[in-house]
């Protein structure tokens, strides 16, 4: 992997998403700075307990910029060289969390993420591919990712959604209507 | 709560008690025909879950999981495809033959149809080609770059940028379709396409300055693409010549764009401008002082950051955001705060101290061990800044000694002190009953021992020596051992050098005969015994001196790795011995280079610290040497494994590297040059950048070309190590030593050659296509060898008393009309140039516009003769008139020193 330098695009060297214990949920490291799950479980765990509770956004951690977000019980980490533009990582995380909120309907927490991991991963993969950002408009990255499996088999629990869905578009319609 | 948990695990159900064989056996379902789409995404999902919790798949698991996956192409639902190709890419890192699955991809890339999955099959297509097959793709790719779907046409792009690093010719050739992706529609695209295109074009200046000029004219959408704009406009400015900034104004334009990512990445470019003068800093300034107060903790880390950094070489310029500066000193951001107080530290003025420091106090409490080092650290530099607020300073010191804290805290504070009382005798009886309180009641024996030291040190130099003995005599009565001993040989001191208390003294190291422990009564009998014989105490206690530690420790290695040495006892006498004063010296040197390293942020960023980057405390200008002293290290390190340069002694100096190709040919050589005691080694290292060739038995040939020095002659080659093979793209070493009989150290020039036997290969393999080779010779730059490479840099403390020390008789002096030199500035680092001395007092920071300076440098030329050396310079019409005075015990050497200047 070529290094991150000021002129390059690599501007991120890992995406980390912790459930309220700290306990791994997605790790995906673009660089090798630490190479062994050993080396990246006690990273996360200094990270996370330097992190729990902080109000802020921002941290300067074993010399990374990480820029994070805590989401009713998940915490999400983007991290950065020191030498990165602070902006751009949080930039880039907003995003992230954007599209990980229109997708999972605003309920960016543990059980959903869990629930719909599938559509987390294909997020992630749509907005950073190797280290570059891909995309930054959340409402682009929401539109490339695919749900569930095909119409067919869409169990119960969501036809209902779609139901929802589609009751209140033609809530809408009909009042742009009157 | 309890329950809730086990609820959420039971939620987690997925992924509750996962294990990867159990996952492996349910992808056999990828087999099943129809294929259940919903079932084997769920499948992949859990797949690539354990990927992302770190579970390491085998290469033999990858494989066969990667091919089992390759089943689900017959199935065209896209939500189960999407998840197919993540797989592909995330496995392709392990597994083997995933070249396999190529036209698969090149299906899913070239579909008619507007696919959601077109530019997922592009990026997996990057993923596991290979330099052999890009030649097959190339076209599709060059397809997709143009492609009028953004999310394609980026898709492309990001894939190229991570095919350039490994096939840059290949790329190139897509320049084309580059340039026309760069009006694309999608901001994104736009700016993967300028970060391609500046990856292509980065060594041609002239299409950089064009790509940066046509696209500031705001065409761009994306404001990361203008980020990257504004760091290759920095690039550019960093190869002009100093005082030239053709691109500032475009800077300076950026600062008022609508995006903050933007406005922050142009006043950062500003802020680390070379040379950048103050005019030029303050719209850059003003515009992070906005930044200081948005609510975003985001937008006041970085400008406080930036701020805290500019501070370092600029204090003025900052001054101006002290207020708000010290409104964040209370921010909820920890880093923020942390960052304001440091940088207020440096950029505050002798008034505002006191205001300051009260505020550091109302929250000092509030904040972790690891930022009140920081505080400590940032106070201990202002103290020294501001000897006349010593005793506030002390104060406040040891008002934080004294509450709750680790033992790094307290080590902080102690040393903060001890520097304190190093550098500003006043302060000595002061700090000194601060300590004496501390170890009262202190729990950590490492520091008990030092302060104990201390007083026994500095104790009986002050006005009422006979106080501290009863500090240190509770010591005896009530601490451990370790603390006990301590305290005898501190109260021996005492003895020593105050003949009217030593009879006193006297009792109570009679008492410490009855001690418990062997060591603390062992040093009160010898103590005793010594005491009243004037040479013995001169030998044991009064000598300051001690052995350079570094060296000490090399040499010891040296002779325990060495079996034949073992039959004598290891000689101690060619360690080299410094004075307490030269110990304490590289002991704040190395701290400081440990705290450089702790707090990175505050460092220069891009390309690490630069010599001539000039920090605010002598002491951190050590670093600087320091850290060259580590890459020293590492060459004494490889050269010791190579057998025939093994035997040459322990290394003295290794210069920096010096190019001596064009960093853009065919082949790309630097020198570095090695000091040995009796020997020269010249190591050159060697790249080749032709993949289509492959060279073996690469010789440097060095000839002596021309030498104004008579000495010169003396020098004899002895030994030449060529590279075996060059393969393409791995550095390779040469080496070529000269002996210098005699430790002669000449300056010379020498012609360098490359000699070797081309063989031609095949570029994807590297394999050579024949045996057949042909011999070749591929010149080199001239190499000098210079005064500066047999000098090594040496920090001294105290530069007056070493030049009054050698005095007048040692020198040498020289005068000297520098008519190509325009400024003094200029002048100050050719000379650190020329001379590789180390500047003291902080003499190589030259105010803007100086018409006059001093420059005061100290080193150590080869075989261990120290030299210092004065540089007065005036500016006139005509440039820069320089006199040179060096002073050293040997007179030659100092003649040498002012003879390099010319």
């Amino acid at each position: 992997m070529v290094k991150a330098q000021g002129t390059s695009l690599y501007t991120t060297k890992g995406v980390i998403i912790l459930d309220s214990e700290g306990k791994r949920m997605l790790s995906k490291y673009y660089t090798n700075d630490y190479p062994t799950l050993k080396e990246q479980k006690v990273f996360e765990k200094s990270l996370f307990d330097k992190t729990r509770k902080s109000s802020s956004e921002i941290i300067m951690f074993d010399n990374q910029i990480i820029v994070f977000k805590n989401s009713i019980d998940v915490f999400i980490y983007i991290l950065g060289s020191a030498d990165e533009n602070e902006l751009i990582l949080s930039h880039l995380l907003s995003s992230f969390y954007e599209s990980l909120s229109i997708l999972l309907k605003g309920q960016v927490e543990k059980r959903a993420i869990l629930e719909s991991f599938d559509v987390v991963v294909l997020a992630l993969d749509e907005t950073v591919d190797g280290g570059i950002i891909l995309e930054s408009d959340p409402n682009n990255v929401a539109s490339r990712v695919t749900k569930k499996g095909s119409e067919a088999d869409i169990p119960l629990s969501e036809q209902t959604v779609t139901q929802v869905w589609q009751r209140a578009q033609e809530q809408l319609a009909r009042s742009l209507l009157k | 709560m309890n329950l809730g948990k086990k609820d959420e695990d039971s939620d987690a159900g997925l992924f509750f008690h996962i294990d990867k064989s159990t996952v492996l056996q349910e992808a056999r379902a990828f087999n099943e025909t129809p294929i259940n789409p919903r079932k084997c995404r769920l499948i992949l999902t859990k797949i690539v879950y354990l990927l992302y919790q770190s579970e390491v798949f085998h290469t033999q698991e990858a494989t066969e999981t990667f091919f089992s996956i390759t089943k689900l192409f017959q199935s065209q639902d896209t939500p189960l495809r999407q998840m197919v190709y993540l797989l592909i890419k995330e496995l392709s890192t392990v597994a083997e033959d995933v070249i396999m699955v190529t036209s698969s991809l090149m299906r899913d890339m070239n579909a008619k149809s507007d696919v959601i999955y077109r530019a997922n099959a592009i990026r997996a297509l990057a993923k596991i080609t290979d330099s052999s097959m890009l030649q097959a793709i190339e076209r599709f790719i060059k397809q997709a770059i143009v492609d009028k779907n953004p999310s394609v046409s980026s898709a492309a792009l990001v894939s190229s940028l991570h095919l350039f690093g490994a096939n840059k010719d290949v790329v190139r050739r897509w320049a084309n379709e580059v340039q026309e992706s760069i009006n694309s529609k999608g901001p994104i695209t736009q700016y993967h396409a300028l970060g391609l295109m500046y990856q292509i074009r980065q060594h041609d200046r002239m299409a950089v300055i064009k790509l940066v000029q046509n696209y500031s004219r705001g065409s761009l959408r994306s404001p990361l693409a203008y980020c990257m704009l504004i760091r290759y406009a920095c690039k550019i400015m960093e190869d002009e010549e100093p005082g030239s900034r053709s691109l500032y104004d475009l800077l300076e334009g950026w600062l008022r764009h609508k995006h903050d990512m933007v406005v922050y990445e142009a006043a950062r470019a500003i802020c680390d401008l070379r040379d950048v003068t103050s005019k030029e800093l303050f719209p850059a300034v003003s515009a992070l002082q906005l930044m200081l107060v948005n609510h975003k903790p985001t937008l006041r880390f970085a400008a406080i950051r930036t701020l805290s950094k500019l501070a370092m070489t600029h204090p003025a310029a900052v001054f101006p955001c002290n207020l708000d500066m010290e409104n964040l000193i209370t921010d909820p951001n920890r880093s923020i705060a942390t960052f304001a107080i440091t940088t207020l530290l440096k950029t505050g003025n002798e008034a505002s101290v006191d205001r300051l420091m009260k505020q550091i106090t109302g929250f000092m409490n509030e904040i972790s061990d690891e930022f009140k080092i920081i505080v400590i650290d940032a106070i201990r530099s202002l103290c020294l800044k501001f000897p006349a607020k010593q005793s506030l300073m002390l104060n406040f010191l040891s008002n934080v000694l004294r509450d709750e804290g680790g033992y790094e805290y307290k080590r902080a504070i102690v040393d903060a002190i001890l520097d304190i009382i190093y550098h500003i005798p006043e302060s000595k009886e002061f700090a000194l009953s601060h300590l004496c309180e501390f170890i009262e009641d202190c729990e950590f024996n490492k520091l008990a021992v030092r302060i104990l030291h201390l007083l026994g040190r500095e104790g009986p130099k002050t006005s009422k020596p006979s106080k501290y003995i009863r500090y240190i005599y509770n010591r005896v009565i009530l601490e451990n051992a370790t603390v006990r001993a301590a305290a005898v040989s501190a109260l021996a001191r005492f003895a020593v050098h105050l003949p009217e208390l030593r009879d006193r003294v006297k009792v109570l190291l009679t008492r410490c005969l009855d001690d418990n422990e062997d060591e603390v009564r062992d040093r009160a009998v010898m103590y005793l015994r010594i005491i009243d014989d004037e040479d013995l105490c001169k030998r044991y206690i009064a000598d300051e001196t001690t052995y350079s530690w570094p060296s000490l420790e090399r040499k010891l290695v040296e002779y325990v790795n060495d079996e034949a040495a073992h039959s004598s006892a290891f000689d101690i006498s060619t360690t080299p011995v410094i004075t307490a004063a030269q110990e304490r010296a590289e002991r704040a040197r190395v701290a400081t280079a440990a705290a450089e390293l702790a707090v990175p942020t505050l460092r220069s960023t891009q390309g690490g610290p630069t010599p001539s980057a000039p920090s605010s405390t002598p002491a951190a200008r050590g670093a600087v040497p320091s850290a060259a002293g580590d890459a020293q290290a590492g060459y004494a390190a490889a050269m010791e494994k190579i057998p025939e340069l093994a035997g040459l002694g322990s290394l003295f100096k290794s210069s920096k590297p010096v190019e001596l190709t064009e960093s853009e040919t065919e082949y790309v050589v630097s020198c570095v040059k090695h000091v040995f005691s009796e020997h020269l080694v010249f190591q050159f290292d060697c790249r080749n950048t032709l993949n289509d060739s492959l060279l073996e038995n690469v010789n440097v040939v060095m000839k002596l070309e021309t030498s104004e020095d008579d000495d010169a002659t003396a020098l004899v080659q002895d030994k030449a190590i060529p590279i075996q093979r060059l393969i393409y793209d791995i550095p390779g070493t040469a080496y070529v030593v000269y002996s210098r009989p005699g430790g002669v150290c000449p300056t010379a020039t020498f012609s360098n050659a490359l000699r070797f036997i081309v063989k031609d290969c095949d570029p994807s393999t590297g394999e050579p296509d024949s045996e057949e080779g042909y011999e070749d010779e591929y010149l080199l730059e001239d190499l000098d060898l210079v005064t500066a490479d047999y000098m090594l840099p040496s920090y001294i403390v105290d530069f007056k008393r070493t030049w009054e020390e050698l005095g007048e008789a040692t020198e040498v002096t020289e005068t000297y009309a520098l008519t190509n030199v325009a400024s003094i500035k200029a002048a100050v680092q050719n000379l650190l140039q020329l001379l590789g001395m180390h500047p003291c007092d902080g003499s190589d920071m030259v105010k803007d516009k100086a018409t006059t300076h001093t420059l005061l440098l100290s080193g150590v030329y080869v075989g261990g003769t120290k030299v210092v050396c004065r540089c007065r310079m005036v500016l006139g019409d005509d440039g820069v008139t320089l006199e040179v005075t060096a002073r050293s015990p040997d007179q030659d050497v100092g003649r040498r020193v002012v003879d390099a200047v010319c």
